[in-house]
């Protein structure tokens, strides 16, 4: 498998070789084909947006990248290796982590501990360990208490992490969706919506903590999003998708140009 | 013809007649979850409850009598009248109407979206209250129930088989006349579900609550409605068993038995219901007459159960249930 | 004014993840503790002890148990009656199997019996949700209760069908049987209940709790992130089912003494113990010894109240209970379904701002 050396982008950040490869991919959900023959690869340390009109296939393609959804041509590559159909719990250990687009939070619990949850895969101690809450289980549960603190501090929900998320509003659970993401340590990060049903000011609190997850981390992220605006300047590439199609990729100014985009989905600015 | 076929036939045949009376409990539970997205566990108890009521209105029994006894010190017991059964029929079917206003006016209107587990346990704990009210409205001593309908054995299937097979069937009047009421009040409900404004509605209601709100339907009225309607299945299913083995508390254990009945039909069909309630009926009692003296009989108490089970671990949707496609 | 917690901060992780953060309430903790156990046994006698002191401790072990598996995971079962017979009956067959081993080996090997049958008629969870898998537990109940009755080796073959408690001893102390000693018994099923509440604590505050909680909120959403369901579900199956076994055991072997399966672990008792959770508060172990107390203690008082006070006959205050209990059930799930445990925090939080309003 060809993993060159990557490329750097337009304000000069370094990217890195292929870490995720999809390769004529086709899903299909009964007798209605959701992605049709598509191919596209995602590179270590960019950020990759996936776009199109609604029903396009974008969530699909997410859970096929995540491997939610196994489908039912086409390969998988991860990391250089084809990656066999795994259970979907089996998925979150590969390093993969992913909001959802209607959120899928934990409404039982509290902030802190929807964001502990990011660390269940880590977290195996034996159950007379846990039973009596001595040796192992104790140490675990601070380790990870404190990574997930370190992810509240950068996501500055401080002061709700004691709060029922059940009560809080719309964005801030946005924002703790992706602390449960971010505490799991993932290499590839998968964002579906973030900005959905966002003012413009919470749209730049989110675009910012997406660039610095980015920057800090050096996380690969893919996200889906509508917000032209946000995905053109936050994206370093874009597969543009219609009807299970690709009809097209590459960098946003690629994207603005592309003639078959702009029909589709773009449309053009009438003055 | 073998004997032990010949048995094997009248056992499936009276299967058969079991399975309608069960059906019978099971098409409440399907109008209710139609309707509601509530299980209604106390669809039996409401049987029971039907049936005591008719009883007590028949027989002119003061309600809560033993109550007032118990306080005032008085000894009184019944009005003295007796009521004809049509009559008694008409009051206790207006009884459940109020009964169907009060529980849709004081419980579910403040449950209005909540999950169904919680649904559920709602309807326990009214199976309760109502046990414990129909208990100290009416006595919870055993009754007899006779409203006219034919009963004991089927002299002329009797002959005619004991000519054919030299055996005769015992097959119950009480249980013919069953299966045809039952027959009858199924095709009236699947007519009218399908193909009247009303029961549109109501199958609006029962996939969400909020969006019929928001088209305009009242789920007020829908839901006491349904409730009565229910009510009314539950009365004639009170007679039914009532009759059949007298009025007492373990009529209102066939609501268990419906569970069985509703898991193999899946929840939201009403041939379902009439289907699986037969597959139940026949399944028990050939099981017992086949397998259950190998081990020690009475399986009857949990066959129905272990039927279910593992046909909802090949198919979670049941026979004709919807399949759920669950998404994120 | 005296609920306070100001100057009382946690300066480490470990501090705050206690059980009581605030002193008060450790301290409130640690007095009931002392009560329980050093003047409690001094001032019991058989009326209390079997009226309302061993069913309270009992039920409550049970109640822990349903609450893992309904309240914290999700999934709801209608078998308690069944799993309390395992226990019962497992506990029977070992006491009178090995009559040199301690009762308090027996009941604990019993609630692990109870625990691998709860793992088999917990898999079909995998396939089946909701209510549906309640309907799927009533097989579980009624199989086990028929199983009981009608297999003589159950029972040791004897003729009733009934099964007693032979006698044991603990250090010279009788535990079972007419010649009990009422503090011993109380003691022990004490014992049992805290160490029973102890463990749940441990379980559900930390990683096995927030898996089960996961499931029970958002299944799908739990296994993306990482969770095994398989596990996760049968986990809480056979810890659930190992408490139920537990508390079934000890209320055949010390509490009730001799047990006629089908009237003692039938269906009621699986739902007595679904409303004692419900009332008590679902996905909370206070709770589940509240509803406990509720419900041991609702039937004592309407008895006394009503009966001994009023002069009612006793069948009237039983059809009374079932209407207040079946009211309460719907009450507390349109009010406040996560129970008196709830009420009490909602108390508590206003007690912490007293004297002020807000």
């Amino acid at each position: 498998m060809n993993t060159d050396d990557g490329y750097i982008t337009e304000d000069g950040r370094k990217i890195g070789g292929v870490v995720m490869e999809m390769k004529n991919i086709t899903l299909r959900f009964g007798g209605v084909t959701a992605i049709q023959d598509i191919t596209f690869d995602i590179r270590e340390g960019e950020i990759r947006a996936i776009i199109g009109p609604n029903g396009a296939g974008k969530s699909s393609m997410l859970n096929v990248v995540s491997g939610f959804y196994v489908p039912q041509e086409g390969e998988v590559f991860f990391r250089g290796e084809k990656r066999p159909p795994l259970k979907p719990f089996e998925v979150a250990r590969q390093g993969i982590a992913r909001t959802f687009q209607n959120i899928a939070l934990f409404e039982g619990m509290s902030v802190l501990d929807n964001v502990m949850t990011g660390r269940l895969t880590q977290m195996n101690s034996g159950f007379i360990s846990q039973a009596l809450w001595r040796g192992k289980a104790e140490r675990e549960e601070i380790e990870n208490r404190e990574i997930c603190e370190r992810v509240i501090d950068f996501l500055e929900i401080q002061p709700i992490r004691k709060t029922p998320v059940s009560r809080l509003p719309y964005g801030l659970k946005k924002r703790v969706e992706l602390a449960r993401a971010l505490a799991s340590e993932p290499k590839l990060l998968l964002l579906d919506e973030p900005m959905a049903g966002m003012n413009v000011e919470e749209k730049e609190d989110m675009s910012r903590f997406i660039l610095d997850v980015n920057d800090e981390f050096g996380t690969t992220i893919a996200l889906i999003e509508h917000d032209m605006g946000v995905v053109m300047d936050l994206s370093d590439r874009v597969v543009v998708m219609d009807y299970g199609k690709k009809i097209g990729d590459g960098t946003p100014s690629d994207i603005r140009n592309n003639q078959a985009v702009i029909d589709a989905y773009l449309g053009v600015s009438h003055d | 013809m073998p004997d032990q076929l010949i048995y094997a036939i009248e056992v499936f045949l009276n299967g058969l007649m079991a399975g309608v009376l069960y059906a019978l409990v099971a098409l409440g539970f399907v109008l209710i979850y139609k309707a509601s997205g509530i299980f209604n566990y106390a669809q039996g108890v409401m049987a029971l409850f039907a049936a005591m009521t008719l009883v007590g209105v028949m027989e002119g029994q003061i309600p809560f009598a033993h109550l007032i006894n118990a306080i005032l010190g008085t000894e009184i017991h019944h009005f003295g009248w007796h009521l004809p059964a049509l009559l008694g029929i008409l009051l206790t079917m207006i009884v459940m109407i109020i009964l169907a206003w009060l529980v849709q006016r004081i419980i579910f209107k403040h449950l209005v979206g909540q999950e169904p587990i919680i649904l559920f346990m709602a309807t326990i704990g009214l199976a309760y209250f109502m046990e414990g009210l129909g208990d100290m409205m009416w006595g919870a001593n055993i009754k007899k129930l006779d409203v006219g309908l034919p009963q004991g054995i089927n002299l002329w299937i009797d002959e005619t088989t004991y000519n054919i097979f030299d055996y005769g069937f015992f097959i119950d009047n009480l249980d013919i006349v069953a299966s045809i009421i039952a027959a009858i009040l199924v095709g009236v409900l699947v007519m009218f579900a399908q193909y009247t404004k009303e029961g549109r509605a109501m199958r609006a209601v029962a996939d969400d609550h909020q969006a019929a709100l928001s088209v305009g339907v009242s789920l007020n009225f829908i839901w006491i409605m349904v409730w009565s309607v229910a009510g009314f299945v539950a009365l004639v299913a009170g007679i039914m068993w009532g009759t059949k083995s007298g009025v007492q508390f373990s009529l209102s254990l066939i609501a268990l038995k419906a569970l069985p009945v509703l898991m193999l039909g899946g929840f939201t069909s009403i041939p379902g219901a009439i289907i699986g309630g037969l597959i139940i009926g026949v399944g028990e009692k050939l099981f017992e007459f086949l397998v259950g003296p190998l081990i020690g009989g009475a399986t009857e108490n949990w066959f129905a159960y272990v039927l279910a089970l593992l046909l909802l671990v090949f198919r979670p949707q049941g026979l004709f249930g919807e399949k759920i496609i669950e998404r994120v | 004014m005296f609920y306070r917690e100001a100057g009382d901060f946690s300066t480490t992780y470990r501090e705050d993840s206690q059980t009581f953060p605030i002193k008060f309430d450790r301290y409130r903790y640690y007095a009931v503790l002392v009560f329980a156990f050093a003047v409690v046994p001094f001032i019991i006698n058989d009326y209390w002890l079997n009226a309302i002191f061993l069913p309270f401790l009992i039920y409550s072990i049970a109640a822990i148990g349903l609450n893992i598996l309904t309240g914290y995971c999700g999934q709801v079962s209608l078998g308690t009656g069944g799993f309390m017979a395992v226990g019962a009956y497992a506990v029977y067959k070992l006491m009178t199997a090995f009559p040199d081993i301690n009762i308090i080996v027996h009941v604990i090997l019993a609630g692990g019996v109870t625990a691998l049958v709860g793992v088999i008629f917990g898999l079909p969870s995998l396939r089946i949700k909701g209510f549906y898998l309640a309907v799927a537990t009533l097989a579980a109940q009624f199989f086990l209760v028929w199983l009981f009755n009608r297999v003589p080796w159950f029972y040791n073959y004897s003729a009733s069908g009934q099964i007693t408690s032979p006698e044991r001893e603990f250090f010279g102390v009788t535990l079972t049987g007419a010649t009990s000693e009422p503090w011993a018994v109380y003691l022990l099923c004490l014992v049992f209940a805290t160490v029973s509440a102890l463990i749940a604590r441990n379980l559900t505050r930390g990683a096995m709790g927030r898996r089960w909680m996961a499931i029970r909120d958002m299944d799908i959403a739990a296994e993306i992130i990482g969770v095994n369901p398989l596990s996760a579900k049968l986990s809480a199956f056979a810890i659930s089912s190992f408490f139920v076994g537990v508390s079934g055991a000890l209320f055949f072997a010390v509490y009730l003494g001799a047990v006629e399966v089908g009237e003692v672990f039938g269906i009621n008792k699986s739902f007595l113990v679904l409303f004692m959770i419900i009332i008590g508060g679902l996905g909370s172990i206070f709770g589940s010894f509240a509803g406990a107390a509720f419900l041991v203690l609702l039937p004592v008082l309407l008895k006394n109240v009503l009966v001994g006070g009023f002069g009612w006959p006793t069948d009237l205050a039983a059809h009374l209970e079932f209407m207040i209990v079946g009211g309460l059930i719907v009450v507390f799930l349109i009010a406040e379904p996560h129970g008196i445990a709830q009420l009490w925090r909602v108390a508590k939080e206003k007690l912490r701002l007293w004297p002020f309003p807000h």
